[in-house]
């Protein structure tokens, strides 16, 4: 019973080593493709496009909405201890530092990452990669680089903009709905939030975000089974993992950037 | 100019041709020695050795399961055998740097049983790909090539169409201009016959039979279709358990006296290959609980 236990929890270690061993060198080749990938700039934009402008209504909608929400809920707080003016530095914070890279990045594993597995994925089962190495095509090269590299493009991008709407969305609440004045919303976000401590670092969240989640996306895809069933696991492994990776980083940055352990 | 260029083209290939034809009539492209495949524990191939001559159709035939697709991606490199070589243009495939594996690929052109169009271009670029990734020819010399292609497939007029909207027949014809764009040496084709009508069967012979004259190339197909590959095959290597059970020309195979050879050419239900997978007495087996 014990010996069971013992080699099933073995078994298990082995396998996440061998699939972590995988991976790694799944990025490392992608790393050395980029140099080739970057000579080819209408794949990039095709993928920026594909991954990243088609996500924006997804991005824009929530931003908005997370916004609004925050607006709402930061006014309740806020108007209790007469501190409701400062409901802009609340929102944008909030935004900059943590909701927007967190959320941009889970909304992007969702939409753009479960369809990125789904087709490379798809791919394989068609024999379409196959089709290209056989072709002497590399298809690292060819067509997950690329993908990688609107992926990294495009997060960083999108969480500018769900911020940014997000600010919008208070501002709508705050100011338009719950009547704060608006240079005091306007003004007490410009004096506390900081280019570098939390622009800058919510940006990084972004890249780091955009990185994991377009790495799982495109190797869950890869190296799916090819099959009905195998697409529909990478898929649900994908969003899965992403999350949980996203949330996982999230914890670790912010204890770098902001916590002083 | 495109017809300056078409005409150019065609003189070339013709040229190439005859040239390929005289110097590799015996000359052989494949040399695969004491080959060992295995798949998981499963054997697929117990050392099997066999040549691929130049200029010939060679066909691998067997039933299903016996590894005659993983035979061809072995030639391909695609895959790694466990022991033995296998040598394509004089080049051990396994032992090479991807500059070199890649360089031998270029030589070799595979049609595959779906025929794996890229589904996000139409069929004009389908076949451009090869030449976009490789060449930096002008756009209008590529689209001559392209042309030329499709039309000894006889899809030129379907250029502009989608995989999606191909039939089964007609993708692999596409798939197989694809594979002649960069004029190789070497085609293999993975099950060509598989679930096509019979007048798409015919052409699809025809077509193997002409480009393989016409173009002085060599074919590899494999295959359970009996009669197709038979009418084109100049040698063929039956395959079963691992093992190559009787090669030949058509001729050969159609007098062998072997049981389990007579068994698989005419299609019988029941013989050295038994109809019934194994198991108890049947009666002792209804019997049980009783």
């Amino acid at each position: 019973m014990i010996a069971a236990t013992l080699q099933n929890i073995g078994g298990w270690a082995l396998g996440l080593f061998e699939n972590l061993g995988r991976a790694s060198i799944f990025f490392a080749r992608i790393i050395a493709a980029i140099p080739h990938a970057l000579t080819r700039p209408r794949l990039i934009i095709k993928e920026v496009y594909s991954i990243g402008v088609l996500s924006l209504t997804i991005i824009v909608v929530s931003g908005l909405f997370v916004g609004m929400v925050l607006g709402l809920q930061g006014y309740i707080t806020l108007v209790d201890f007469g501190a409701e003016e400062s409901l802009g530095v609340v929102v944008a914070m909030t935004l900059v530092r943590e909701l927007g890279p967190v959320v941009t990045a889970l909304l992007f594993a969702g939409r753009a990452g479960s369809a990125l597995a789904a087709e490379i994925g798809l791919m394989k089962a068609t024999e379409q990669l196959s089709s290209m190495e056989m072709m002497a095509v590399d298809p690292i090269k060819r067509i997950i680089t690329p993908r990688f590299i609107g992926g990294f493009i495009s997060v960083p991008l999108l969480t500018a903009i769900f911020t940014a709407v997000g600010i919008l969305g208070g501002r709508f609440v705050g100011v338009g709905l719950l009547g704060i004045d608006e240079g005091s919303y306007w003004s007490q976000m410009q004096a506390n939030v900081d280019l570098v401590d939390d622009v800058a670092n919510g940006m990084i969240k972004g890249v780091v975000f955009a990185i994991a989640c377009v790495w799982i996306a495109l190797y869950k895809g890869y190296d799916a089974m090819p099959t009905a069933e195998g697409i529909s696991l990478a898929t649900t492994h994908t969003v899965v993992n992403s999350a949980l990776a996203v949330l996982g980083l999230d914890f670790i940055l912010t204890a770098l950037m902001f916590g002083n352990l | 100019m495109p017809v300056l260029c078409g005409n150019y083209i065609e003189k070339l290939h013709s040229l190439r041709a005859g040239y390929k034809r005289r110097i590799n009539i015996v000359e052989s492209i494949v040399q695969i020695r004491d080959l060992h495949f295995t798949r998981g524990t499963h054997k697929i191939f117990n050392g099997i050795s066999l040549d691929i001559r130049a200029g010939q159709v060679t066909a691998f035939m067997g039933p299903s399961g016996t590894g005659k697709t993983t035979l061809l991606k072995l030639i391909g490199g695609q895959l790694h055998p466990q022991q033995g070589t296998v040598q394509v243009f004089g080049e051990d495939i396994h032992n090479v740097g991807q500059n070199t594996l890649y360089a031998v690929r270029k030589q070799m052109g595979m049609l595959f049983q779906s025929g794996a169009l890229l589904t996000d271009l139409n069929v004009f670029e389908n076949v451009a790909f090869p030449l976009r990734e490789h060449t930096q020819l002008p756009e209008q010399i590529m689209r001559d090539l392209v042309l030329l292609k499709l039309e000894a497939v006889g899809l030129r007029g379907a250029r502009k169409l989608m995989p999606s909207q191909l039939s089964g027949g007609m993708a692999r014809r596409v798939a197989l201009a694809r594979a002649i764009v960069l004029d190789p040496s070497m085609i293999m084709y993975d099950e060509p016959f598989t679930g096509l009508d019979p007048i798409t069967k015919g052409t699809i012979v025809t077509l193997i039979k002409e480009l393989n004259e016409s173009m002085g190339l060599t074919s590899v197909i494999v295959s359970h279709d009996v009669d197709e590959t038979l009418s084109i095959a100049d040698y063929i290597y039956v395959i079963s358990e691992g093992e190559i059970v009787e090669s030949g020309t058509s001729a050969d195979l159609s007098t062998s006296s072997s049981e389990w050879m007579q068994q698989f050419l005419q299609g019988l239900p029941d013989g050295p290959v038994p109809f019934h997978y194994p198991s108890d007495n049947f009666k002792e087996d209804l019997l049980v609980g009783r």
